[in-house]
Formats: structure tokens, sequence, C-alpha cells
């Protein structure tokens, strides 16, 4: 843990060290802890009630459930989007690379609309989907399609550049010792992407768990059935129970931070592991 | 001169394997890009001209979309250079030196991201409302933090807070610092290395850092409704723009201040192909 | 060398964005110079405060050579309410519901206790009544409340945790269920319970479930405000829809009032309070009709009876004893609402 003497040839540390903290802790963490002091006038009773009712549960199953699929559907695409972007060439691959950020750019309420209105079961989507049997507006599944949408830019721009940086070298050293492309893949890249992949599944699921905007107009909003966290505190803020609505984020913001950790943790670990492989 | 971009053009033919499964992944990946990205643009471009251009050029040229043109620009105008200048900090910081804590900062550096858009603006409202720490100061000196430019600027800010860090951070990991070490053993001095060799090495991430930074900070609706108190043509962004229109029934309306942003995003893409094409030009 | 320019730079921005949305938003205000008023409303006004607005500019000016601009506020009516206790600098409110206006004293002792009686007519200078919307036709054959339990009647309204007209809307139906022939609390309760298992889709605000209703094609019957299904059948859906008047319903009197802290501290009482007075004149009588909005005024009344028609109304007063009290017994955490979802298990 203590700063290497090798490191230390560096210059800045004090610098960017004090710098990160004090800006750390003017915008973000002074803010937060806002939110903690209004919890704490809650009595422990109050707030154990308030954060587990029946409602608050299904809502937090439904917002970690949904949150999950979405980042790992996220996963899975934001990974094929990047290798087919970084490793091939066709044509509209640079209108494809434009529009990767769009997700962000357009207003969540917005977003949420568009979906909507494609979804719904007399939208362009909708209807071919409804006759399928598949109903996604206004259930869970809409959720996880919304989230999915507002996520997408992350696993593709995290991956992006790593696999642009990983020497095609070794890949064609594999090719040649008599690696199938999927061994190749599986053995050597993927181990390299990792890292990556993680961080942007982090990411991802870190957004999801606090989207609002664009998930109210697709979920329908049912009690207990389509009912997502942040629409839980907007209900305790209409009734100006703004304690009630704080313990809730807390809830929120001390699970997320702790799988935010959690990941961050396994990634330490597997980089330690990655670099004794390659013997630095 | 980027090394990336030479290695690109000769890797582009050596890999991929056989034909059929470059063609299944790129036809795949069109297919879920087109499903999630394309179709939904084409349905926002086709509602802003139902009723032709006029419509949209008068719902874009409305005073009220031109000042919340101008706060939404304002706002990513002063949140990316402040969130570009940490995220360097940081990153070198992280990616740099080993010290107690670390893990701890890249996490509650991501801890934004998770912080739900309404408790990002209600914890300004907390500190800076009537009611809040800070409340009963601002009044008496009569400085208005939220539910005016400061409060929108500062929830901004805090939304977009991670992206640069996140975005320079595995870049500055990649690399390695001997080549710093290498600037420093020849006599620069410490602003000198990271001006001339830093900086340079992680532009990429940078670049990527700021677009998805201002994006984002463009884009952002939740926190900003909940500090900006939507006066028309006073607090309004973009987005709360939008929804205003929306909710006036003015679809057309609404789809077209929205297709606005979308083309923001183009903008900035252009930006960064102009710098690809200079670092290969020079 | 350059942090040491970017943390002053940092400093100067914040400031420079204190100072400058300080000035904006205070303006002085005295004598004849120009004054600006701020009208923090809620979502369905902003078509009736556009008109207002300027015809009340154009009058002030007029009769007191100073110039007024009004400056307008639209969103949910609880946000809005919790935007000026946090400090939105309004100098008048024009809410949908009583209790959001009764928050401004008891959260911030912005205005007096004894508000609504300051005004006439509860402070209401207009009316609605809530309706419902069917689509053209009426295929269902819905007439009145009675219709909306049945089965395979699919129903639209907003989710009243969220939305202050999804509140009007429930508690129309708890009125008519309660003051039916034979009704009690509890026959009530079940009616709300079966009304409430016929909502597919809760929307956050009242115009998303209009939008749900007409665009998405969801549903049979909307329940609406009067004045926005009076909107969605002459202006946004023409020929599609048909509004249906029940036999029973509420009188939703959204509540008007200057907020004394604000304007006390900006000067701006007698130009508000004017404002707020001109909503009862003949002019503002007939804008209100005009958007829909039934009139206080018995002549300006007249003149629109064929508009509106005429619907036995009560008032929450009379059956629920108040905003406070049905909120508390019907809306807040484990209210009467929250109890018709339970989960299926207990």
């Amino acid at each position: 843990m203590a700063v290497s003497s090798r490191r230390r040839v560096l210059p800045g540390f004090r610098l960017s060290l004090g710098f990160s903290w004090f800006y750390l802790g003017l915008l973000v963490l002074l803010p937060l802890s806002g939110l903690f002091l209004r919890t704490f006038t809650l009595t422990w009773a109050q707030f154990w009630e308030t954060v587990t009712s029946a409602r608050a549960l299904a809502a937090y199953q439904l917002t970690f459930g949904a949150s999950l699929a979405a980042a790992l559907a996220n996963v899975v695409f934001g990974l094929l989007v990047a290798w087919v972007l970084v490793r091939y060439r066709f044509p509209g691959r640079d209108l494809v690379e434009a529009l990767v950020d769009l997700p962000f750019a357009l207003p969540t309420a917005v977003a949420g609309l568009t979906l909507t209105t494609l979804f719904s079961a007399n939208g362009w989507y909708g209807r071919h989907l409804e006759a399928l049997g598949l109903k996604v507006a206004y259930t869970s599944l809409g959720v996880a399609v919304a989230l999915t949408f507002i996520g997408l830019p992350f696993v593709v721009r995290t991956v992006q550049p790593v696999l642009e940086d990983i020497d095609v070298d070794v890949e064609e050293a594999a090719a040649t010792l008599g690696a199938t492309p999927w061994q190749t893949f599986a053995r050597v890249l993927f181990p390299g992407i990792l890292p990556a992949l993680l961080s942007g599944f982090t990411l991802a699921f870190a957004r999801a768990l606090g989207e609002y905007g664009s998930v109210v107009f697709i979920s329908g909003n049912m009690p207990l059935r389509t009912e997502i966290v942040p629409l839980l505190i907007i209900t305790k803020l209409e009734q100006y129970d703004y304690a009630g609505a704080t313990a809730i984020a807390v809830v929120m913001l001390t699970a997320s931070f702790l799988l935010l950790l959690a990941v961050n943790l396994l990634h330490r670990w597997s980089h330690r592991r990655l670099e004794a492989r390659s013997g630095h | 001169m980027h090394p990336s971009t030479l290695v690109l053009r000769r890797r582009t033919r050596t890999l991929g394997g056989p034909a059929v499964i470059r063609w299944t992944l790129i036809g795949l990946a069109l297919l879920f890009l087109g499903v999630f990205l394309v179709v939904p643009l084409v349905a926002v471009f086709t509602f802003a001209f139902q009723k032709g251009w006029e419509a949209y050029a008068a719902a874009i040229s409305h005073p009220e979309a031109l000042s919340a043109m101008r706060l939404t620009l304002t706002a990513a105008a002063i949140a990316v250079p402040l969130n570009l200048v940490f995220g360097v900090a940081a990153a070198w910081l992280i990616a740099r030196f080993r010290f107690p804590g670390r893990s701890l900062l890249i996490t509650l550096i991501d801890l934004p991201f998770s912080v739900s858009p309404v408790i990002a603006g209600l914890i300004f409202v907390l500190m800076f409302g009537r009611q809040g720490w800070l409340g009963p100061w601002l009044a008496e000196h009569d400085l208005h933090v939220i539910f005016a430019v400061p409060g929108i600027v500062l929830a901004t800010v805090f939304i977009t807070f991670p992206f640069v860090a996140r975005e320079v951070l595995p870049v500055m990991q990649a690399q390695g610092s001997d080549e710093e070490e290498a600037a420093l053993t020849l006599g620069a001095s410490g602003w000198r290395m990271f001006w001339r060799v830093t900086l340079p090495k992680v532009k990429w991430g940078v670049i990527y850092g700021v677009i998805l930074c201002n994006a984002r900070a463009m884009g952002e609706f939740g926190a900003v409704s909940v500090v900006s108190g939507h006066v028309r043509g006073v607090t309004t962004t973009l987005p709360l723009h939008a929804e205003i229109l929306y909710n006036e029934y003015d679809f057309v309306g609404a789809f077209a201040v929205a297709s606005l942003l979308t083309l923001l995003a183009l903008v900035t893409l252009v930006v960064k192909k102009y710098v690809e094409w200079r670092s290969v030009a020079s | 060398m350059r942090t040491q320019i970017l943390l002053p730079l940092f400093l100067a921005l914040s400031l420079a964005g204190c100072s400058k949305s300080s000035s904006d938003a205070s303006a002085p205000s005295k004598g004849t110079e120009d004054v600006t008023l701020l009208n923090v409303s809620y979502d369905p006004t902003r078509e009736l405060y556009a008109d207002f607005n300027a015809a009340f500019a154009k009058q002030w000016e007029a009769k007191h050579g100073q110039k007024v601009t009004i400056k307008q506020s639209h969103g949910g009516s609880g946000k809005q309410a919790r935007a000026v206790i946090d400090g939105l600098d309004a100098d008048v409110v024009t809410l949908a519901l009583a209790y959001d206006v009764d928050m401004l004293h008891d959260k911030a002792q912005l205005i007096p206790q004894n508000w609504q009686t300051r005004l006439l007519d509860n402070s209401a200078p207009y009316t609605s009544t809530i309706v419902f919307v069917v689509r053209k036709g009426n295929p269902k054959g819905i007439k009145d409340w009675e219709d909306l339990v049945k089965e395979g009647v699919s129903v639209i309204t907003p989710n009243p945790k969220t939305s202050g007209g999804a509140r009007w809307n429930y508690l129309a139906a708890w009125g008519y269920a309660l003051r039916k022939q034979g009704g009690s609390e509890a026959t009530a309760q079940a009616f709300i319970e079966k009304l409430f298992r016929n909502v597919p889709v809760l929307d956050s605000g009242a115009r998303g479930s209009t939008t749900t209703f007409a665009e998405r094609g969801l549903g049979d019957v909307l329940i609406a405000w009067e004045n926005e299904a009076f909107l969605l059948t002459k202006e946004v859906g023409k020929d599609k829809f048909e509004i249906v008047v029940p036999s029973v319903s509420i009188l939703a009197e959204p509540p008007v009032t200057v907020v004394d802290k604000n304007v006390d501290k900006r000067g701006t009482r007698a130009v508000a309070e004017a404002y707020l007075q001109y909503l009862y004149s003949d002019e503002g009588q007939e804008l209100a009709a005009k958007h829909y909005y039934r009139p206080r005024s018995q002549a300006v009344a007249a003149k629109h009876a064929a508009l509106f028609p005429k619907v036995s109304l009560f008032t929450i007063a009379d059956v629920f004893g108040g905003w406070k009290k049905a909120q508390a017994a019907h809306f807040d955490d484990g209210g009467v609402f929250d109890r018709i979802y339970v989960p299926q298990a207990r």
C-alpha cells in the first residue's frame, strides 16, 4: 500500500492527491453528506420501516434485477459493437461510431417517450412483438429495455480504446501456433479486455440503478410490479417527506457504493494477477 | 503520428477470422445498433418533421428555445473544463501512484453515476435551499444558487463528474510511465513533461471523455429539473424545454428541440474526426 | 503553475454565476420602473396563463404606466410547491390543490395560515371538475362511475402518489361511491379497489396519462380534468374522442395566493395582489372560460352555460373534511391507496 520508491520519481503526487480529494469533497462528498444528515432525523425504527416496506422491497428487486439484466446485455452487445468497430471496416462504420454516444445526448425524457412510442402496442416494434405475445411497454421488460438504451455507450467506449491497444502480433502468433479464432479470443484477447469490460459493466449498472426520466414513461409505474426505486423517492417527496426520500436514497447509495467498491477491488486483483503473470 | 492509427490500418486485413464470422458479427452488431439506436433516432426526427420544415424551424428558433440553448451551452462550457482538469489529475494520481485509499477514491469517483438524478438535484436543494445549510446565509446576501444558473451548473458538474477520469485512467494505466521517467531524466520539469509527454499520450482518452461528458452535460434532465425551478426562458435548459413543449401537447416542438441535442452530439463527432485527421496528417 | 490559475478561476466562475443570477432574478421593482412577477403554476394552466399574463400586463400598463413582465413556471403541483418552499422566488402561486399551498405555510411559513380566506371563493377564481373521455362513439357504453368498474373496461388515470390531478380523480370516485345509496367507507374502498384493478398503467403525471390514452391507444376511458378533456377533444385529437359527464363529480378548486414573504422582500405586493384580483374580473373570468375552466362569476358562467353541463358537484370539505385529512387518509404512505396494492401473498 505504501508509495513505492520507483513511482515516487514522478512529480505531482501531492498536487494531484490534494486537488482530487478537494474537488471530490467539495462537489460530491459534501453535498452527499447532507443526504445522510437528513436521514438521521428519522429514528432507527422509522428508517427501517421506510426502507423495508413491501413496496420498497419490490422496487429494489425490480431496479436491481432490471439494471443487472441491462448491464449484462450491454456487456454482450457492447463488446460485440466495440469489436466490430475496432477490427472491421464496412460501409457506414463512421456513422455507427458517431451514434454510439447518442443515448447520452438524448434527454432521458425524450428517450423514454421515443422508446414507449416504439414499443407500445400500436408502435413500430410493439405491434409485431405483441403479435408474438411479447409485451414490452409497461412491463419489467420495458424497464430493462430503457436501461439498456441509456447504458449502451459505457461498455463500447471503455472496451474500444483497450481493444485498439492490444497488439495484433499476439493474436497472429496464437494463430500461427494453431489456435482457432475462438481459442485466440478466449485465451489471448479476453483476459486483456476483461478489466475494461468489468468497468464498463460497473458504469452501465450504476447508471441504470439511478435512472428515472426514461423509465417512468415505459414502466407504467404499477405498485409492486413496475415501480422503480427512484419513483418511490419521488412519491415520498410528493408527500413532503424529505427524510423518507433520503432514507431510500441512502439505502440505494450504500448498496451501489459497496457494489462499486467490490468491482473495483476485483478489478485491482485481476490487474495484479495479470501483471504478475506477465512478469512485471 | 499516433501509433494506434497506423497499426489499425495494418491490422484491418490481417485479422478477424473467416469472412463468415466477420460478416455475422458485423450483422449482429448492426442489428443491435439498428434496433436500439438508429430506429429511435429516426423516430425522433420523424416526429420532429411531422408538420414540415417550417414547424421545425419555428420550434428551434423560438426565443425560449434559443435561451434554453444558451443556458445548456453555458452549463456544458463550465462543467466540461472543470471535470476535464479533475479527470486528468485524478487519472494521473491513480495510474501513477500507489497510496492508501486508492480503491476508495476510484469508487467515490464512480459514485455520482449511481446516484439517481433526482437525488443529485435534491442534495443541492438540501444544501443551498431556503431550509438548507447555506440557505439563510445566501438569502441574507441575496445570492441565488438553486433555481438559478449556478445550481444548474453544479448539478451538471455532479452528473458528469466521472467521465473524463474514467476514460483517461485505463489509457494511462495501459501505457506505463517509462517515457515520462525518461523525460525527467533528461532534465524536463514536471509541467513540461506533463504537457509534452503525458498529455499527448492520453489524448484519445481525453477526447472520448470530453465527448461523453459533453453529451451527458447537455442531455441531463432529472437533476437539472430539480434545481431549475422551470422558469420559462430563464432557467430552462434544452431538455427541460423539450419536456415543457411535450406537456403543452406540442410534440413536434418537443422532438425538434430534442433532435437539436442529437445534432450537438454529431458536432462533437466532427471535432473528433478533425483531431484524428490532424494527427494522421502531422 | 496551471493549478494556481485554475483554482481561482473555478471560484471566480462560481461567483460570477452567483452574482449574475441574483441580478437576473431580483431586479429592483419600485416606483415606475419595470417590474417582473413570477407565477409558479401547475401543468394544465399553461395556455390559460399565457393569455392571461398578456391581458394583465396590458391592463396594468394602461392603468399605472408601469411595464410588468410575468415569468411562468409550470410543473407537477407538488414539485412546484417544493420548489417555492426551497427558495424559488415565486410572487404568486397558482396550484392544483390547496394541500400543496398549505405546505407553503406548514413547511416554510411563507404565507399565513388563513391564506385561503384572503380571496373570494376559497381563493379559487375558477373551478373545474372531473369527467371521462371515451373513444369516438363510446364503444363500451360508458355513462357513469359504475361503468368504470365493470369487467373488461380499461381505465387510464395517473398515479395519485405523484400527480395532483390523479388525486382529484380518485376523490371524485370515492365521493361518488360514498354518497350513492347504501354507500359507506367500506363500500367506497371496495369501489376504489375495483376501479384501480381496471387501471393498466399509472403515469406519473396527468399529461402523461392523456398521451397514453390518446397516442398509445391504451384504455377505454380516461379520467381527467374537465379543462384537459376539452383540450383533448376540441384541439388535440379532434373527432377522435368524446366527453362523458358522470352524474356526480367533485368540485375541483385550484387555489391561488400571493407568497407574502417573497413579495414583501421584492416589493411586489401591490402588483401581485392586483394580478390575482384580475383573475376575478370579467376579463379574467372570460379567459378562464375560454380555456375551459368553469368561471366563478355568475354572469360569465351564464354566457358559457352551453359549454359546461350541469353536474351535481360535492366539495372536498363536504366529503373529506379538507385536503389535509384527505391526503393523510388516502395518499400518504400506508393510506387507503397503498392498501389497495397489497402483495397478493398476504
